[in-house]
């Protein structure tokens, strides 16, 4: 199957780049690509510059694993050269759009190259396949992956700016190499058993691994499933034991559950995380670096009072 | 013996001790029981066993109509959630009264109508994010306010069921004779009733579904009303009987929600259903009293 959609990306590419190249000699306006959410959007901008026209399927504060296309949505596809997706399973609806839409452009999948991490198996279910977690850009060393993968993708599709998209995609390598030693930084204060964390979605895989914090988003506490007694009963009960403060809900999710496991434990609950989507432009986690400096902040202050 | 009570205490009342929030869902799920099972009774009574279902797909364009005007407020999505099933219950009951069209019929199309509204409504409000799971919440997450609102429209059914009682029996039973009698003019109209008996029912399922999820709500309306029925002849043993089962079930399936880690709300009507399952066979109006009752044959 993936070898498939590879192969069909291929030929589907090779036809494009065959059939397209001679109008983008000629063409000054920018080219129109289309990211699947506002994370990959934010990135194919800064890499793109002036170059290329973004437009987003799944926008700010917006669910990606929820998202049902609109037909809209296929015909914004449809006008695109390029349809940027972070693929593992992230956005499952995404090749299907493509493919319905009859969509012939080029597909990128962004996340290619990065290591990808496996779901930590649910405690207390049995049926335990690891699923592969797709939130690669929670480590800023996978985006840099993200950012060469665009930049390839877009030179390909127009050379003339390959030096501009070059040159943009070094520029912000070295803003997230910043952000990298921004975060070591900002966590070395914090004591290893102090480096505990609750949140309401278990999107932060990468993050944790690269940081060394342990997240601890319980099965049930996230959105998708309803909750059991026990599972509630078992996480008030670490909070108290390992004094846990740092407690955090992200942009998506509904915080009424988590809001009274903090309420009965007495713990105030964290400001908001921005984990899959970016925020709208007034609220602090509007760009990628924004919004992963904002949560490096959060998460500090928040485990300093474990 | 003071093992035994320790074990009972662990096992029954400890985690109810230890843990508010157990004991917040307790009181939302006890105070629904008392007021929504007894609707049920009425609604199995009038043949209306599955409108539960169908108001709980009318309230959602009022829902989301609530939450784009004010985000994710409990009042305005409760208000807007009354709104709109009032609105279908009785557009349902308007269209079947100058039509040849029965209520249920109607009910039918009018709750198709408004489910296609309110998903076109969310949609159209641009934000992708899982509204069902924000609209609809789970026993464990109740907070005060929503405690409130359950306590609240539970006090104040319960004290309308009990003023308007006899009128809202007669009309069930017998709305000719009701019409008949020699009550005041406005007291004989049976619609009025009927409204009135309808509102009820939404405002229970709306305070339901914002504290303990769709499934509860309904079901902790219908499956100890339906059980109920086989137990009694009476309407009243009937009506304390669905009260019963539904706060024994909610008890019990919120103890196993605990005790066996399984998802709090399916559990508890889970229990409601086991009841029923009971009732079917060992009640009076079940199975196993119908056989053994059977006259022998005469050879």
């Amino acid at each position: 199957m993936k070898r498939r959609t590879t192969l069909t990306c291929f030929a589907l590419s090779a036809l494009a780049a065959s059939s397209l190249l001679p109008s983008l000699a000629t063409a000054t306006e920018p080219l129109p690509v289309v990211a699947s959410f506002s994370i990959l959007a934010d990135l194919v901008q800064v890499v793109g510059g002036d170059r290329v026209k973004v437009s987003t399927l799944v926008g700010p504060d917006a669910d990606a694993h929820a998202f049902e296309p609109k037909p809209a949505d296929a015909k914004a596809i449809l006008g695109a050269k390029l349809f940027v997706i972070n693929g593992l399973a992230f956005e499952p609806w995404a090749q299907k759009l493509a493919k319905s839409a009859n969509y012939q452009g080029q597909t990128l999948l962004a996340s290619q190259g990065i290591q990808p991490r496996h779901m930590p198996p649910e405690p207390g279910h049995t049926h335990g396949h690891a699923e592969t977690d797709p939130h690669g850009w929670q480590d800023p060393r996978n985006v840099i992956l993200y950012v060469k993968n665009i930049a390839k993708s877009l030179s390909s599709l127009d050379p003339e700016g390959a030096s501009s998209y070059q040159k943009n995609s070094e520029t912000y390598i070295q803003e997230l190499n910043a952000l990298d030693q921004f975060a070591k930084d900002q966590l070395a204060a914090i004591p290893q058993p102090k480096r505990q964390v609750i949140t309401s979605h278990d999107a932060f895989g990468y993050f944790a691994a690269r940081y060394q914090i342990r997240f601890l988003a319980p099965q049930g506490i996230n959105a998708d499933t309803e909750p059991s007694a026990k599972e509630v009963a078992q996480l008030i009960r670490q909070i108290q034991r390992d004094k846990i403060r740092a407690v955090f809900v992200e942009n998506m999710s509904n915080p009424k559950l988590l809001a009274q496991i903090t309420k009965d434990t007495g713990v105030t609950l964290g400001p908001k995380l921005y984990v899959d989507a970016l925020s709208s432009p007034s609220e602090p986690g509007a760009t990628y670096l924004k919004m992963m400096r904002h949560n490096v902040t959060q998460l500090v202050a928040g485990m300093k009072l474990n | 013996m003071m093992m035994i009570l320790e074990t009972l205490w662990d096992l029954l009342i400890g985690p109810f001790a230890e843990f508010a929030f157990l004991r917040r869902a307790l009181v939302a799920t006890l105070a629904l029981a008392v007021s929504a099972a007894p609707l049920g009774v009425f609604l199995t009574l009038r043949r209306m066993s599955l409108l539960g279902d169908a108001i709980s797909h009318a309230v959602l364009p009022g829902v989301a109509v609530g939450f784009m005007l004010s985000g994710l407020s409990l009042g305005a999505m409760a208000a807007g959630g009354v709104v709109s099933g009032m609105l279908a219950a009785a557009l349902a009951g308007f269209i079947s009264r100058f039509t040849t069209l029965k209520e249920d019929a109607s009910l039918a199309a009018i709750y198709l109508m408004a489910l296609a509204l309110g998903v076109t409504l969310l949609s159209s409000h641009g934000t992708q994010l899982d509204l069902l799971h924000i609209l609809f919440g789970s026993a464990l997450g109740v907070d005060a306010q929503g405690l409130l609102l359950v306590a609240g429209v539970a006090s104040a059914s319960l004290i309308t069921l009990a003023a308007f009682y006899r009128a809202l029996v007669l009309e069930t039973f017998d709305p000719v004779f009701l019409a008949a009698s020699g009550a005041r003019r406005w007291q004989r109209r049976g619609w009025l009733w009927q409204q009135l008996f309808l509102m009820l029912v939404v405002i229970n399922l709306v305070a339901g579904f914002q504290t303990l999820g769709t499934l509860m709500a309904v079901g902790l309306m219908m499956l100890p009303a339906v059980s109920a029925r086989l137990w009694h002849e009476s309407l009243s043993a009937q009506l304390l009987n669905a009260s019963a089962q539904a706060a024994l079930a909610g008890v019990a399936g919120l103890l196993l929600s605990y005790h066996l880690d399984t998802p709090s709300g399916p559990t508890i009507i889970g229990c409601a259903g086991l009841l029923y399952g009971v009732s079917l066979l060992v009640s009076p109006g079940g199975w196993l009293p119908q056989v053994l009752k059977r006259p022998h044959r005469v050879g």
